[in-house]
């Protein structure tokens, strides 16, 4: 049983349909880039996967012991958070929210797992610091740690690369990679950078009127990526 | 100096000074608890907003003779504030623009009902003390200061145990949401707070003043402090602290209660501005 399976899906607001007849699967270990235009619904798709919107047709099946909040959620940064007094620790630590249910206070359970995803992303000196007045990439480390204090399976990555220069974009690039691969989490991610996609996932969801799922060597083999890839490759 | 210590406690030994200052601490406390989230989800305004609902269903307690206008105020302060947090993808009407039309709406609705149907003499005096709170505070009565007690005690609770999850909520509301939190009814939660507090609030300060009381100390801590609790704590005790300046100085000078003390809170913005300016190289 693959970890997430979405049948038949279509997707919108309003009853407008954004994109429809989407089928595809995600089993564990897997490293998917959904890639498309702007508009194509690739943004409602994740919101939809992660049950702020609910489909306006088909089924989204989890299986292999995953739970629907269970998936680990790197947001793109909203204007909320821009000026939000907020501690690296407190933000980390909230990502432990789910195995909270109605206990009030955090515990050792999560404070010992906050501190572990924090070593792990390598933010453990800037704990005490304010979120607001790190640099792009390091926000985006104390994102993802958040988000693996909310996962052991399986991340979801809106854009994680935007707005970041080369350099950090290639750090996180890798450091997303050793997720997938040392530590076996799967991996989806919403991406602009089809270049990167094609590079570092093994399979491609690309979200238009003729929606394609396979693999990354299938997608490189077919007539819808070369038109986007070419574009992919003037912008760059 | 001695003349003012003199006057402070001949005052102070009056049943009315002690419930004022009970009441103002308390309502200060409260209220500021809650304005970091406010400020921070673009809500500075839904105070005022709600404030003039409730000034609306005062008046509509006044116009049914009701002797108890507490309960009604109440609840429909509360419906408002649920109204205007619920936060639907379907709301036609959205932040700002609604907080701005249920205010007006219910000010005038409010004011026009106080008009036609009121028996007082002195209807623009009961209108002002109500937009300004201006000597409400010295006549409450020991029931409403135990009820105060009680209102703010249960604020405080529900804050403390419900902290974190309004961290998350505030921080980042889509990624609770994903992640199972169930952030409509945290939402709603806040809604009901915000609306008990507004309620408590009119009697210190007076509808016009109250948003003073939410935004004042969070901005204030946000110039200084860094983290989300640091803020909080600080806002908490930079409320009480000018309420009660406030209230003494008021007291003694004689000026109204409310205006006062949103004028130590503006005194106390503009030296928290100035130390988080030189602190700026120094992070707390």
């Amino acid at each position: 049983m693959a970890l997430l399976t979405c049948r038949d899906l279509s997707l919108g607001y309003d009853g407008h349909v954004v994109v429809g007849g989407l089928n595809f699967e995600v089993n564990a270990g897997d490293y998917l880039c959904v890639v498309g235009e702007n508009g194509s619904g690739k943004s409602t798709l994740m919101k939809t996967l992660l049950g702020l919107l609910s489909p306006l047709s088909g089924e989204i099946l989890t299986g292999d012991g995953l739970k629907r909040n269970e998936i680990g959620y790197l947001p793109q940064q909203t204007e909320v958070q821009k000026d939000f007094p907020a501690s690296v620790w407190e933000i980390v630590l909230s990502g432990c929210g789910n195995r909270m249910g109605l206990r009030p206070f955090y515990g050792k359970d999560e404070k010992k797992r906050a501190l572990e995803n924090a070593e792990r992303m390598g933010i453990t000196p800037y704990l005490k610091r304010c979120y607001r007045e790190l640099s792009g990439g390091q926000q985006q480390r104390v994102l993802l740690a958040r988000a693996l204090c909310a996962t052991t399976k399986m991340l979801l990555l809106d854009e994680p690369v935007a707005g970041l220069d080369p350099v950090v974009t290639a750090e996180m690039y890798d450091l997303i990679e050793e997720l997938n691969k040392k530590d076996g989490i799967t991996v989806m991610m919403i991406s602009h950078d089809i270049s990167a996609a094609v590079r570092y996932a093994d399979h491609i969801l690309h979200v238009a009127d003729h929606v394609f799922f396979g693999t990354t060597d299938e997608y490189l083999g077919n007539d819808i990526s070369s038109g986007f890839l070419k574009k992919g490759g003037d912008e760059q | 100096m001695n003349e003012i210590i003199d006057k402070l406690t001949t005052y102070l030994q009056f049943d009315f000074v002690r419930y004022a200052l009970i009441v103002g601490v308390l309502v200060a406390l409260c209220s500021s608890l809650l304005g970091v989230t406010l400020v921070l989800k673009r809500f500075s305004f839904i105070g005022d907003g709600l404030s003039h609902v409730a000034f609306g269903a005062m008046a509509i307690a006044a116009v049914l003779r009701l002797t108890n206008d507490m309960p009604l105020v109440l609840i429909l302060t509360t419906l408002c504030a649920i109204l205007l947090l619920r936060k639907g993808q379907n709301a036609k009407i959205k932040g700002d623009a609604a907080i701005a039309m249920i205010s007006v709406g219910a000010l005038a609705v409010g004011y026009l009902l106080m008009n036609i149907f009121s028996k007082s003499s002195n209807v623009s005096g009961d209108v002002c003390t109500t937009l300004f709170g201006s000597m409400s505070i010295l006549t409450l009565t020991k029931s409403e200061v135990w009820l105060s007690i009680v209102l703010s005690a249960a604020v405080l609770i529900v804050f403390i145990l419900f902290y974190n999850k309004i961290f998350s909520v505030t921080f980042d509301e889509n990624f609770s949401t994903a992640t199972g939190m169930k952030t409509g009814l945290y939402n709603l939660l806040i809604a009901v707070v915000i609306a008990v507090i507004i309620v408590l609030a009119m009697n210190l300060v007076g509808s016009l003043l109250i948003s003073a009381l939410v935004v004042f100390p969070a901005l204030s801590a946000m110039r200084v402090f860094r983290s989300f609790r640091s803020v909080t704590i600080c806002s908490a005790v930079f409320s009480v602290t000018c309420a009660f300046l406030g209230i003494l100085i008021a007291i003694v000078a004689g000026t109204p209660v409310g205006s006062t003390i949103v004028a130590t809170d503006i005194v106390g913005f503009g030296s928290f501005t100035l130390i988080g300016f030189v602190t700026k190289g120094k992070r707390v």
